[in-house]
């Protein structure tokens, strides 16, 4: 495998390269490692397809590679004229020749059309072995060569029943009008095929099982991974870099502690389907925005469908955290929401410096109409007690139809 | 002087309550698990026990557990990172006096501790936010009416206190003394430890969150 990584660094560095015949390791002409260079594929798999492509009809494989042979460039060698590795091109050339035998005796290779789809097959089958992973591969190889040791007899039997049914089928060829005996040597065939691959089948079913349930924990695990690195690493490196800003450093620490309790305790809450959830959501955008921390506590809890009366309601209690996030210069502000019975109250309260009510002027809107107006205009009531120096806390109250 | 043990697994976190805690509240040891926290409390004989709620070893309820079953009458404030309504509500129960959060100033930790060693309960408003629900929430008939529902007063004091009102806010509020609210606070504690409601728990069990 190490060369293949090589070849895919190289590749890397120059997407567009000409394919080039490398003789380093080259059988024949080095058309096959080339062309494995460019598809990033094992070079075995593109000679197995040479090979395969040239027992079928009229060769093409074998035109293909002389084809490539003479319109690519030779890639110069880096030290001394590397020898082929007969040893290798022997083993193809065996390949080849039983493929051949085998083709010519069942007239497979004659088949033309009707046998590509045999020898696309093969391509294909080839080419997922070569991406299965060497680790994953050399599991398989070694649970195969497990299951023949532990099952001998099974083994046994079914290369006898291989064996028999090839033999039976090429003797049957010789009289094709007795159809029968040649389609029994065939089932005769893959009953034996069957017999040898059942157990490696089923285990490597097994292990396709094991590998997923594994695949699931990793998953798990990157997104912990994920969440640590994204949002509690990137906020403790912000934290670092605004040391020198207390109310930002706060900030920042709330707001990663207020996402890691939601992602530790409340899973995939949909945010807006009740009173509390969109409470804690709007106290927590706000706190976001201003950088004063604000504290939550709800008792009960309601849907909310009430004809917007709620909406309205959560809009007057944003409009209050806000003012005493941006006036009041209070260190924390208090939000109580509470469901009892049929009446919803909310309570924003904090410990700022507070104002007089009756000095406000008549253009802020804050007050009189984001908080007072609107809640009066949706059927409920807010309130406001205030005192310079004091602090100031908002009530909203709306009644709602209890389900 | 009121004398105080730590007890969390968090190295830093003892030196920073240490650190922020005034003069009048002396450190008398550390403890990091539940074995050495029993240990020191043997040893020290504190006023006050900090307590964190998850530790290893059985976590803070183990040392509740062991220490108040010896028949020890030390005073435990749990301090814990976490709000999730089964620890609140499960060390309460075990017996602490009171619940506050670790992001609490150490000026309101002072307040607490004294608190405390007075025999007083400290509730922050999130704790008395669970307790509300938790007794609203209520259903079957109960036990003991005495122990298994509050007060109307009780209901105020707690509503106050989760609307962010401190003791003395809360005197002025209802026109009674901080002494009053104290009362009713510990009367509170009382129930919430007592009340053998089984659904107290199931209900804190059930609310996962925050």
């Amino acid at each position: 495998m190490a060369d293949q990584r090589t070849l895919a660094e190289q590749s890397g560095d120059t997407p567009y390269r000409r394919m080039t015949r490398p003789m380093e390791g080259r059988l024949l002409g080095g058309v096959a490692q080339g062309l494995a260079a460019q598809l990033k594929l094992d070079p075995v798999v593109v000679r197995l397809t040479f090979v395969l492509l040239s027992v079928v009809g009229g060769a093409p494989g074998m035109v293909a590679y002389a084809v490539l042979w003479m319109v690519t460039p030779r890639q110069a060698p880096e030290r001394v004229e590397p020898q082929r590795d007969w040893s290798q091109l022997a083993a193809f050339t065996a390949i080849g020749v039983a493929l051949f035998a085998f083709g010519w005796l069942t007239g497979a290779s004659q088949g033309g059309i009707g046998m590509l789809p045999f020898a696309v097959g093969g391509i294909g089958a080839l080419i997922l072995w070569q991406q299965a992973d060497p680790e994953r591969r050399r599991t398989w190889m070694t649970g195969a060569a497990a299951s023949i040791r532990k099952n001998r007899v099974r083994t046994l039997l079914g290369v006898a029943l291989v064996v028999v049914g090839a033999v039976g089928f090429l003797y049957s060829q010789g009289e094709l009008a007795q159809a029968r005996p040649g389609l029994l040597f065939t089932i005769v065939v893959v009953g034996g095929l069957a017999v040898i691959a059942t157990p490696w089948l089923a285990g490597l079913w097994k292990e396709l099982q094991l590998e997923r349930r594994e695949r699931i924990r990793q998953e798990e695990r990157a997104e912990v991974a994920a969440m640590v690195h994204d949002s509690v690493l990137h906020t403790l490196t912000l934290i670092q870099r605004v040391a020198h800003d207390p109310r930002e450093v706060s900030r920042l620490a709330r707001s990663q502690e207020r996402e890691l309790r939601n992602w530790l305790y409340q899973p995939a809450q949909d945010a807006d389907a009740t009173l509390a959830a969109a409470v804690r959501r709007i106290a927590a955008e706000e706190e976001d925005a201003h950088g004063v921390p604000i504290e939550v506590v709800c008792v009960g809890d309601i849907a909310l469908d009430q004809q917007g009366r709620l909406g309205a309601m959560l809009k007057a209690a944003r409009q209050a955290m806000v003012n005493a996030a941006k006036y009041s210069g209070s260190p924390s502000i208090s939000v109580y929401a509470e469901v009892e019975g049929e009446e919803v109250t909310i309570f924003v309260k904090d410990r700022g410096k507070g104002f007089d009510l009756e000095a406000v002027p008549l253009d802020r809107m804050g007050i009189r109409e984001s908080i007072i107006g609107r809640m009066e205009r949706h059927g409920g009531s807010a309130r406001v007690r205030t005192e310079p120096g004091e602090g100031t806390e908002v009530m909203l109250t709306m009644k709602v139809e209890k389900a | 002087m009121t004398r105080v043990l730590i007890v969390d697994d968090h190295r830093l976190f003892r030196s920073g309550v240490r650190a922020e805690l005034g003069d009048s509240i002396e450190v008398v040891g550390e403890a990091e698990d539940v074995e050495s926290a029993v240990k020191a409390i043997a040893e020290h004989q504190p006023e006050v026990v900090l307590l964190d709620v998850h530790m290893p070893g059985g976590g803070g309820q183990e040392v509740l557990r062991r220490v108040l079953g010896s028949g020890s009458q030390v005073r435990f404030l749990a301090l814990s990172v976490s709000d999730a309504a089964e620890d609140v509500i499960g060390v309460i129960r075990g017996g602490a006096r009171g619940y506050v959060t670790k992001n609490i100033s150490g000026k309101e930790l002072t307040d607490a501790i004294r608190r405390v060693a007075e025999g007083d309960a400290v509730f922050s408003p999130r704790l008395a936010g669970f307790v509300l629900d938790a007794f609203a929430s209520s259903e079957a008939p109960s036990i003991d009416p005495e122990l298994d529902s509050l007060t109307q007063r009780e209901r105020e004091v707690l509503r106050l206190i989760a609307r962010g009102y401190a003791y003395k806010e809360i005197a002025k509020e209802l026109f009674i003394s901080v002494k009053t609210v104290e009362t009713h606070v510990s009367s509170v504690l009382r129930k919430l430890q007592l009340s053998n409601r089984h659904e107290l728990s199931r209900w804190a069990t059930a609310r996962r969150l925050v």
